[in-house]
């Protein structure tokens, strides 16, 4: 029983470090931006190469692992989506359904179509027993690692001057630009701070829920549900959306495997019939 | 007459203006009618083009008219796959008939799913209409005692067309069968979007607030169209099944989904040739692709996309004529 | 328009049987034209590993067999249904119909394999499976032959052998499909007669890749093995979450079949497989002068791939059709190349098959494999056989 709690919340946690990039772009520009996944997915593959080929220790992957898929973010926001701002979420969802393909198929070209894995030390697939309970090394590594980061974003965005800022910029663009906050600036570092959390969780995940080139579509419902689930007003929302998720979804399969896969997808329809903005979402603009 | 009575003659001879037959769509029905006579061997690729193109329609009733950005459209398509393939084999043999069923069934699948995209945002609209899609295609997974769950629906053996043709190998009678289908369907559909109801759904995605102010009830407007466009890909999924007789798990895909509005894109929206033209040249450029890089379309596939949305629709689609026009001013 | 639309219906369709028929009359094609066979495969989407194995050892059939049998030339045409089983379906018939293929063959997943049967019976082409591998299929239409494996055969050797080695308790845990469903029926059944005891039995949705709720169902339940059968590509999912959930430290084995211990992603799963044991008809460490022969041609022709089952099925289903074109002097129809197809017996790479005379399934050696690292690289090394296994599911119920 408390080992699927444990299980639920580090996939959660693993899913809100992920997903959280997500909400940001969409509560700020209004982006419906569907290739999320892909970013994650190239956080895994960077690691996958420096790790297992390259012969880089698991610990320097990781960052390696964020900045390269900032890098890449970034690039991309500045070349490509800076375009699509403006456009209808139509178009939006068009180019980055258009994006994944190209991701996907460009993976398949020069990796190959395979499920790849992490070689991990040694040390992180041990099991023990806190309290009576069996715990994984590696899923508590997940859920320090992503808790350390949840409290660290929630500081940035809720402490900091940049915070203060975005969240102005969220609210209200035009008024923020008014008030001389460079918006776009604002903007650019978040996507490229987000895309780099989705690598590091990528990197992170890799070895949980196994990579391979079709991980942006498998894994973009559930990004689609953290957000949507969860609004796009803060950090709160998507980290109790993604923890719930997480804890559903895996108790769901542990005690109604029948009906397992319906479960978070009710929930969700449910959730947003309830309150269409999420649970913690405000009123659309 | 008054100055008002003039003003609305003016404007109802506009609306009948733009519903009139124009010579173009008479082409494109003829240049239909003779591909079934001049190329006999690509029957089966013209079945699957109409087929998808009537279910690209379905979703430009939804989109270009009524404005709901919709990811799980293929919901609709495959339970009409399943629910033809079922009905045969339980007895509803003719293919009229089971197509007539079809559409009601999914026309009422359609009507109790609508409620669930009046409220919300885009992005709710969106994940909503995925999960049902997903959802759906959970269902018939799990529901393998009806439906033969992964392994597809085997055994679909429709009867005769009206009591005399047999579906043959070739697919010459699937493919008359799937013309007509299509080209009545068609036409019903042009009368609906040119009726004042259909510019009244028209003017709920133009701007929804204005809409309800004079007077039209907006919601019921979208349940209206969004149950037709159910029941058009309702019966797009059971024309499907009665001519290749089979069904499977892949109809629900979000693959199809997606290549679906790419087919609306390339084809335009809010005209309803958009879905027929879209699904001709996603299918022509597929298999030329396909050719090429058998294992790396989808790459192309995807940059197609992009490009539109950066480049601009029109700049691509009217790339040739510019290029022509240019030629011939030179020359 | 509209008014036209009741002349026009009656006219299409008398134009069409008119068509149809005038095509039935010229269908019958020249004699001496090129053999050809429609190679239907997955090159694209998720089971695109299965499409190029195959692929590739139809190339290499080729190259080292030629392409001049019984003075035909014969001639593959490669084509991509991306795992969609409409697509499957449309290629056929547009290989029969418009290319006038001689045989059908590939075939990566059941459904695939299921949608094409109407066709092989309607055209009366015949149809090797390469892939699929629920036992049903080869039911469906008396054109089909296969010459990849059945899951029933496998998993009921896995069950027999099993049963003899001290294992009493099992909890089975396969993907939701199909192939799925049979591999646990049929090891539960043979498992059952041999005296043993079915705790569980998981199904896993395959849209599903966390293993974990499942696992700790395993853990909970106890027993002494957990039998698994996933399609290739998830097994080294299921395998890493075994191990990181300590399993293996509680005592329970992990048994399977073949699938989840792909030679072709064996080396990639790392350590974490050794000691895994398997039931399967083939492994590239299989120690014959027709294995070590097919497998370094196999390596040296796709840049050091390691070949694994599926590309063995492919190169046996050549060999089906090459044989089937000598036997019937180059001239034979659809009915009299499945009629010498049956009965076909030749030494494989995998060890001695035969084609079932009465079911057209494949007959051959199913070995039980435990993962070694040989010469730093990681193996399914066979160390008991079941001799010549026959698919137990046709004409029986499980």
């Amino acid at each position: 029983m408390l080992t699927n709690l444990f299980d639920g919340v580090a996939y959660g946690m693993l899913l809100f470090v992920m997903a959280c990039g997500l909400s940001v772009t969409l509560g700020l520009m209004n982006l419906i931006n569907l290739a999320h996944g892909a970013f994650a997915m190239a956080g895994g593959y960077v690691t996958v190469i420096l790790v297992n080929r390259l012969g880089v220790p698991f610990f320097a992957a990781l960052p390696l692992a964020f900045v390269a898929s900032a890098l890449i973010g970034l690039a991309l926001e500045r070349t490509l989506y800076v375009h699509v701002y403006r456009k209808s979420h139509l178009e939006q969802v068009l180019f980055s359904i258009g994006l994944v393909f190209m991701a996907m198929s460009g993976v398949t070209y020069t990796l190959g179509s395979q499920q790849v894995f992490v070689h991990l030390p040694a040390f992180l697939s041990q099991r023990f027993d806190v309290f009576g309970v069996s715990v994984g090394a590696y899923r508590l590594f997940i859920i320090v690692v992503c808790g350390v980061l949840a409290a660290a974003l929630q500081f940035a965005v809720a402490r900091t001057r940049f915070g203060s800022r975005l969240r102005a910029a969220v609210d209200d663009p035009v008024v923020a630009r008014g008030l001389g906050i460079n918006v776009n600036l604002v903007f650019a570092v978040t996507f490229a701070v987000g895309s780099g959390l989705a690598g590091l969780g990528g990197a992170l995940g890799a070895e949980l829920l196994g990579l391979d080139p079709s991980f942006p579509v498998k894994f973009m419902v559930y990004f689609l549900i953290v957000v949507a689930v969860g609004g796009s007003a803060g950090m709160t929302g998507p980290l109790v959306a993604a923890l719930l998720l997480g804890v559903a979804d895996v108790s769901g399969k542990y005690y109604l495997p029948q009906f397992g896969a319906f479960i978070i997808y009710v929930l969700m329809i449910v959730v947003l019939l309830w309150r269409p903005q999420g649970l913690f979402g405000r009123a659309a603009r | 007459m008054s100055a008002r009575e003039q003003n609305i003659a003016a404007a109802s001879q506009a609306l009948a203006e733009t519903s009139r037959v124009k010579p173009a769509e008479i082409v494109f029905w003829l240049a239909a009618l003779a591909s079934f006579f001049l190329l006999p061997e690509q029957h089966l690729l013209l079945s699957e083009v109409l087929i998808t193109g009537l279910f690209a329609l379905s979703l430009d009733l939804v989109l270009g008219y009524g404005g709901i950005v919709s990811l799980g459209h293929a919901a609709f398509f495959g339970f009409g796959c399943y629910a033809a393939g079922l009905a045969t084999k339980h007895g509803v043999t003719d293919p009229l008939l089971g197509l007539a069923l079809v559409a009601v069934l999914t026309g009422a699948l359609g009507f109790a799913t609508s409620f669930l995209v009046l409220r919300g945002s885009d992005l709710t609209r969106i994940m909503v209409t995925l999960s049902v899609g997903v959802l759906m295609g959970e269902l018939a997974n799990r529901m393998a005692w009806l439906t033969g769950g992964a392994d597809g629906l085997q055994g679909v053996a429709p009867g005769l067309l009206l009591g005399r043709f047999e579906f043959d190998i070739f697919g010459q009678v699937a493919y008359a069968y799937t013309l007509c289908v299509a080209f009545v369907l068609f036409v019903l559909a042009r009368r609906f979007v040119h009726s004042p109801f259909g510019w009244s759904v028209r003017a709920v995605k133009e701007n929804a607030l204005r809409t309800s102010a004079i007077g039209i009830p907006v919601n019921r407007r979208l349940v209206v169209v969004y149950t037709l466009a159910a029941a058009y890909a309702g019966i797009a999924g059971g024309l499907l099944t009665q001519t290749t007789q089979f069904a499977s798990l892949d109809l629900f895909s979000f693959h199809r989904s997606a290549d679906l509005l790419l087919i609306l894109i390339i084809g335009g929206t809010g005209y309803l040739y958009g879905g027929l033209i879209g699904a001709l040249v996603f299918k022509l450029i597929q298999d030329a692709i396909a050719n090429v890089t058998p294992q790396y379309w989808e790459f192309w596939i995807g940059l197609l996309l992009v490009s539109f949305v950066l480049i601009g629709r029109e700049r691509i689609v009217g790339l040739p004529g510019l290029v022509w026009r240019r030629l011939r001013g030179r020359a | 328009m509209i008014r036209m639309l009741p002349r026009l219906i009656p006219r299409g369709l008398s134009a069409a049987v008119l068509c149809g028929a005038l095509l039935a009359v010229s269908l019958p094609a020249a004699a001496q034209e090129a053999f050809k066979i429609g190679l239907i495969l997955p090159l694209t989407g998720p089971s695109q590993s299965t499409g190029k194995q195959i692929n590739a050892a139809v190339k290499l059939f080729m190259s080292v067999n030629g392409d001049m049998v019984a003075g035909r030339k014969v001639e593959v045409i490669l084509r991509d249904d991306a795992g969609v089983a409409d697509t499957t379906r449309r290629v056929a018939q547009e290989l029969v119909v418009k290319d006038h293929v001689a045989v059908l063959a590939g075939f990566g997943l059941t459904p695939l394999a299921l949608s094409v049967a109407p066709i092989a019976t309607q055209a009366k082409v015949p149809m090797v499976v390469m892939a699929a591998a629920t036992s049903v299929i080869t039911e469906k239409s008396p054109f089909i032959v296969r010459t990849s494996q059945t899951l029933p055969q496998v998993s009921s050797t896995m069950g027999t052998w099993a049963a003899g080695q001290n294992i009493r308790k099992v909890v089975t845990l396969v993907a939701d499909y199909g192939p799925g469903l049979d591999a646990e029926a049929w090891f539960n059944k043979a498992f059952k007669a041999a005296g043993g005891e079915v705790l569980d039995s998981l199904r896993v949705p395959l849209a599903n890749p966390d293993f974990a709720p499942f696992l700790q169902r395993v853990v909970d339940t106890r027993p002494d093995a957990v039998f698994v059968f996933t399609p290739s590509g998830f097994g080294a999912v299921f395998i890493k979450q075994f191990i990181e959930r300590g399993l293996d430290k509680t005592g329970i084995k992990l048994i399977g079949t073949g699938d989840v211990t792909d030679d072709d992603q064996l080396n990639d799963m790392g350590d974490v497989t050794l000691g895994v044991v398997t039931a399967g008809p083939y492994s590239a460490s299989h120690a014959s002068p027709e294995n070590k022969a097919f497998v370094s041609a196999f390596k040296a022709a796709n840049a050091g791939m390691r070949p694994n089952f599926m590309a063995v099925f492919g190169y046996d289903g050549m060999q089906v059709i090459y044989d089937a074109i000598k036997k019937t002097g180059g001239k034979g129809d659809g009915a009299a190349l499945v009629a010498v197809m049956q009965g076909a017996a030749w030494e494989s790479p995998r060890g001695p098959v035969a084609i079932d005379p009465a079911t057209r399934d494949i007959v051959q050696d199913v070995y039980i494999r435990k993962v070694a690292r040989v010469g730093g690289e990681l193996f399914n090394e066979e160390f008991a056989t079941m001799k010549q296994v026959r698919d137990p599911a046709h004409g029986a119920t499980p």
